[in-house]
């Protein structure tokens, strides 16, 4: 790999972006407003607040590091998913990159470093506002940015790899539909996977959002977690690892037949 | 007086004989289909080269090969002098491609297509500005340099791409079909360009659908047909091989030719039947017009014009361009 056209490729995307961040900003901001008004401040005036499920802590903290890592994951999984589609098959800036010294794992590489850039930029702006609910300490949201990219990019390099062996984008969608979405819900950041059916909960602790949230939560607010910090990190860096892997040769395959 | 061993004689490489692009049984598979079938050709230095064939030759197959961007099957190439199997990071950066598909980032502006793909290359922004405002300007897209580039028409499109892929200033320039879309005026503005860019010593890879333009362009073509070679040589070598000196054409009216056919048997030294007309080849065509008269064929109108390349492609593919 070389360093110079990945580089590259993370300022080409930045230059894109510069057309495309006051609406990506504007989103970033609303949707954490939006969440932690309706499920923590109105949800969670219902819940008790000393349920001891929840750690001790109340309910819009409980959530407010869950849904960070939530959307991080989601902000990931939608960057590698319809912008990669595009720079494949329906803009094809894939190939024009490729045509210069850019070749497909600094294509891979320079992507999902960019990602990362923009998990950061998103986890920083949901954490100020976690702390503006009063939610997360400042420090806390802070620190939380970490565990944000890392879960976030558990998710972008598994799927630029799934993009990469997607014809169609009916699978994108499908994608979201049976996998992202259901994590959302079910990997704790609503409430603790304890509270599945008992046989629902290793599915939910198979899944990479879970130590994610985990993790995040843990960072945010200085709780314990139920594995030491290092194994939650370790599994999502796994699917880091694997994904990244897996999309150099799949993209190969995809782009250069 | 010196002494002559010191003499040495100019290497393969500085008389410019050494070949820029090289294959030796050149393969290229998709699973089992053949793409491209154990083809061999060289290109020289500051030469233009061309690749004709009908739809599904393999001449796109050929340009991705060349450009590292799809893995060779089997065979040798060779581009310049390097292997791009090991050294296509370094070959691309020395190569302008211009694909059969635009490859433009449509979101973004006419300057900004260039200004990131220069930076692919790593060329610095200071020269980029510079030669991106150049570039436009040979490619007459100034005035739309700030503008977009989705809504651009698909000429201007193509002119755009072409711009894009001289950033790099590069040795050699690969055009896959570059003129399909634009207009007369375009294409004839493109080949002056071209020509231009000959001038300087870019070697140029080209394949196109329109013989004129090869005839024009190329001083060497092969004309591939199902993934192999057919013909290779001049524009002129390939028509005095393969065609006579002129041909008649003859139109008939609807449902008359197949009856008319018969009787211009013998009449020329080979016949080629098209759905719409009808093409005797000859060395002397006012003869062979006379001839047919003498038969009683009325065809509806009659033609009698210089062999071009495209009847070499049409003997040598049996098909014709305009199917
Ligand atoms: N990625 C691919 N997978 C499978 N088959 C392919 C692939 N790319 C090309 N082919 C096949 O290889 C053959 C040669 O295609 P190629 O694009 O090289 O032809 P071409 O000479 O450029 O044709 P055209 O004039 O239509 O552009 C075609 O039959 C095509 O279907
Ligand atoms: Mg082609």
């Amino acid at each position: 790999m070389s360093a110079g056209p990945t580089l590259r490729v993370i300022e080409a995307n930045a230059r894109a972006y510069r057309r495309t961040w006051r609406g990506s900003i504007v989103t970033t901001v609303v949707s954490p407003v939006l969440y932690l008004a309706a499920m923590g401040l109105g949800l969670g005036s219902l819940v008790s607040h000393a349920h001891a499920a929840l750690g001790g802590v109340g309910y819009v903290s409980f959530i407010a590091p869950g849904l960070l890592a939530a959307t991080a994951m989601q902000t990931a999984a939608g960057e590698a998913a319809w912008p990669v589609m595009a720079g494949i098959k329906w803009v094809k800036t894939y190939h024009a990159a490729l045509a210069t010294p850019v070749g497909v794992v600094e294509l891979v590489t320079g992507n999902l470093a960019w990602i990362a850039v923009r998990l950061v930029i998103t986890a920083l702006v949901f954490g100020a506002v976690t702390v503006a609910f009063g939610a997360v300490p400042a420090a806390g949201a802070a620190a939380a940015a970490g565990p944000a990219l890392l879960t976030g990019m558990a998710f972008a390099a598994p799927v630029t790899a799934y993009t990469a062996v997607s014809e169609q984008d009916t699978r994108l969608t499908s994608l979201f539909r049976f996998g992202i979405v259901p994590m959302f819900l079910f990997s704790g950041t609503f409430f603790p996977v304890s509270q599945l059916p008992g046989w629902l909960q290793p599915v939910a602790y198979a899944t990479p959002l879970f130590h994610g949230v985990e993790l995040t939560r843990a960072v945010a607010l200085g709780l314990p977690t139920a594995w030491p910090a290092a194994a939650h990190a370790g599994y999502l860096l796994a699917f880091v690892v694997v994904g990244w892997a897996a999309a150099i040769p799949a993209m190969r395959r995809r782009l250069q037949p | 007086m010196g002494d002559v061993s010191t003499i040495r004689a100019p290497s393969r490489r500085e008389r410019g004989h050494e070949p820029l692009v090289e294959a030796h049984s050149l393969t290229k598979r998709f699973g089992d289909f053949v793409a491209v079938d154990g083809i061999d050709f060289a290109i020289r230095r500051g030469e233009a080269f061309g690749f004709l064939g009908p739809n599904g030759a393999g001449k796109t197959s050929t340009m991705r090969m060349i450009a590292c961007v799809s893995p060779v099957t089997e065979g040798e190439l060779r581009v310049f002098g390097l292997d791009p199997r090991r050294d296509g990071e370094r070959i691309r950066a020395r190569l302008g491609v211009v694909p059969q598909d635009d490859t433009l980032d449509l979101e973004l502006t006419v300057h900004e297509n260039i200004y990131i793909y220069g930076r692919y290359f790593g060329l610095p922004p200071a020269v980029l500005r510079e030669r991106a405002a150049e570039l436009l300007d040979f490619m007459q897209l100034s005035e739309r340099a700030h503008d977009r580039v989705e809504p651009l028409s698909g000429g201007m499109k193509r002119r755009l791409t072409i711009a894009r892929a001289l950033v790099n200033e590069p040795d050699l320039l690969i055009l896959d079909e570059p003129t399909t879309g634009l207009d007369p005026q375009a294409r004839h503005a493109l080949w002056d360009r071209l020509y231009r860019l000959k001038q300087r010593g870019v070697t140029l890879i080209i394949t196109t659908h329109y013989m004129d333009e090869a005839e024009q362009l190329c001083d060497r073509l092969v004309v591939m047909d199902r993934a192999r070679i057919a013909a290779e040589g001049s524009p002129r070598e390939l028509i005095a091989r393969y065609s006579t000196r002129e041909v008649v054409e003859l139109r008939f009216p609807l449902g008359a030719q197949d009856a008319a056919i018969a009787a211009l048997d013998g009449l020329a030294e080979r016949a080629e039947v098209l759905p719409d007309r009808v093409l005797l080849y000859t060395e002397d065509g006012d003869a062979t017009v006379a001839a047919v008269a003498r038969r009683g064929v009325e065809p509806e109108s009659t033609v009698v014009r210089r062999s071009t390349l495209e009847d070499v492609f049409l003997h040598l593919t049996g098909r014709s361009l305009i199917e």
